[in-house]
């Protein structure tokens, strides 16, 4: 059934070159773990990814009972934890997940820092890269308050202040991550729309251009 | 078989791109159910938290007649989430036969609040509009005193009833159910 759905789209849009493209896709000898298990580190990457897509899938699935709000969002919080079904689950994907994005994409940095894969042509598909490690630094960061329990208020009241220590326009830049003088209601929905909205946009926009140019480039040679 | 020994394909069974097809797919697909089954499940949650149907006294047999509904405000406890409150609820309550009915002020057509017959303090009294007592302001719906629906009118079945228990002479109320005529 599922072939003919397949045909009766492909006949009218021809999608098989497109997917075809993305999919047939000739991995190196150097980077395919069944020749030497050592490849293996070309994994990072795309394991990265995998990390990301399960951190955006349960995220948006905590936001169906969360709330950003100084009053309800511990409580909201609470309740995903101890009430729902399978809610520490969910959390605890999200939680555990958040490290792990940030120790998989350190140890993709490495692999392509060691074998060199940053040098010339692929010096821009570094730069993205370092834009989207500052991106996941920022979700870390605001994803942190979320809970508003006291780890997380003095986490930020300290991140805030580090903000505010740079020469000159530090104090400015406190003022707009906290969304006034006060760590409090307007710091948590500040943060909450960062890290649901803007942060994800980026994010997604930096990842294609990441990807797009691995493809473009091809993957770097052998040591 | 071919003179060069390579069997057609027909008769090959599973080729060996066919076979890493799926068990490319179906590990993919099993990593796609372990991350997906516990968000589906988290997101099911609200089917299984009932309501609950508590029962709340709400005044003596002999506070309600047989001739009009009157008309009862109560309130419920009601658990919304990590809330915990109290939300009142509404109910035309009369006598038929001996028995306490109990019924909703939802109108069965699309939920509006239907209006009883009573003078402007409140009180019940005889209809405008013959049988028919009780008034949908949203689309002329109307029912009699027990909550029979006109059937030419939108609402196509009669005012949900509450379920009613009577303990000494105490009238509690439960939970809102349609009736079966």
């Amino acid at each position: 059934m599922f072939a003919k759905m397949y045909d009766w789209i492909d006949e009218r849009l021809n999608i098989t070159p497109i997917w075809r493209d993305i999919a047939d896709y000739e991995v190196p000898a150097h980077v395919n773990p069944a020749n030497k298990m050592s490849a293996f580190v070309y994994c990072f990457g795309g394991l990265t990814f995998l990390i990301i897509v399960t951190q955006i899938l349960s995220g948006m699935f905590l936001a169906l009972y969360y709330v950003p709000d100084i009053v309800n969002a511990y409580k909201s919080v609470d309740y995903i934890t101890n009430e729902v079904l399978l809610g520490n689950i969910v959390r605890g994907m999200h939680f555990w997940g958040a490290s792990l994005v940030i120790i998989m994409m350190f140890l993709h940095m490495l692999r392509v820092f060691f074998t060199g894969s940053y040098k010339a042509p692929r010096e821009l598909n570094w730069v993205v890269g370092v834009l989207i490690f500052l991106v996941v630094m920022a979700f870390g960061f605001t994803g942190y308050l979320l809970p508003w329990d006291q780890k997380a208020y003095w986490a930020t009241a300290v991140g805030t202040n580090i903000a505010g220590s740079v020469p000159i326009i530090g104090p400015y830049i406190r003022t707009l991550l906290v969304g006034g003088d006060t760590l409090g209601a307007l710091t948590l929905t500040r943060f909450f729309a960062i890290h649901v909205f803007f942060l994800p946009a980026f994010l997604l926009v930096l990842l294609a251009a990441h990807f797009y140019m691995i493809r473009k480039q091809g993957i770097s040679g052998p040591l | 078989m071919r003179e060069d020994g390579v069997r057609p394909t027909k008769d090959r069974g599973l080729t060996r791109r066919q076979f890493l097809t799926y068990a490319l797919g179906g590990t993919g697909a099993f990593m796609a159910a372990s991350i997906l089954a516990p968000l589906v499940t988290f997101s099911l949650d609200p089917l299984r938290r009932t309501s609950g149907s508590r029962f709340v006294e709400i005044g003596h047999v002999n506070d309600f007649n047989e001739d009009f509904p009157k008309l009862v405000n109560f309130k419920v406890n009601r658990t919304d989430g990590w809330n915990q409150g109290e939300a009142t609820m509404t109910a035309w309550v009369i006598r038929k036969g001996g028995d306490i009915l109990a019924m909703s002020p939802r109108c069965t057509h699309l939920g509006c609040q239907v209006a009883g017959s009573v003078d402007a303090a409140g009180n019940p009294v005889p209809s405008a509009d013959g049988e028919w007592w009780f008034h949908c302001p949203c689309h002329g719906g109307r029912f009699t005193k027990y909550g029979i629906n006109d059937p030419t009118r939108p609402p196509q079945r009669p005012l949900d009833v509450y379920e009613v228990k009577v303990e000494n002479g105490k009238v509690l109320l439960g939970s809102i159910h349609q009736r079966t005529v």
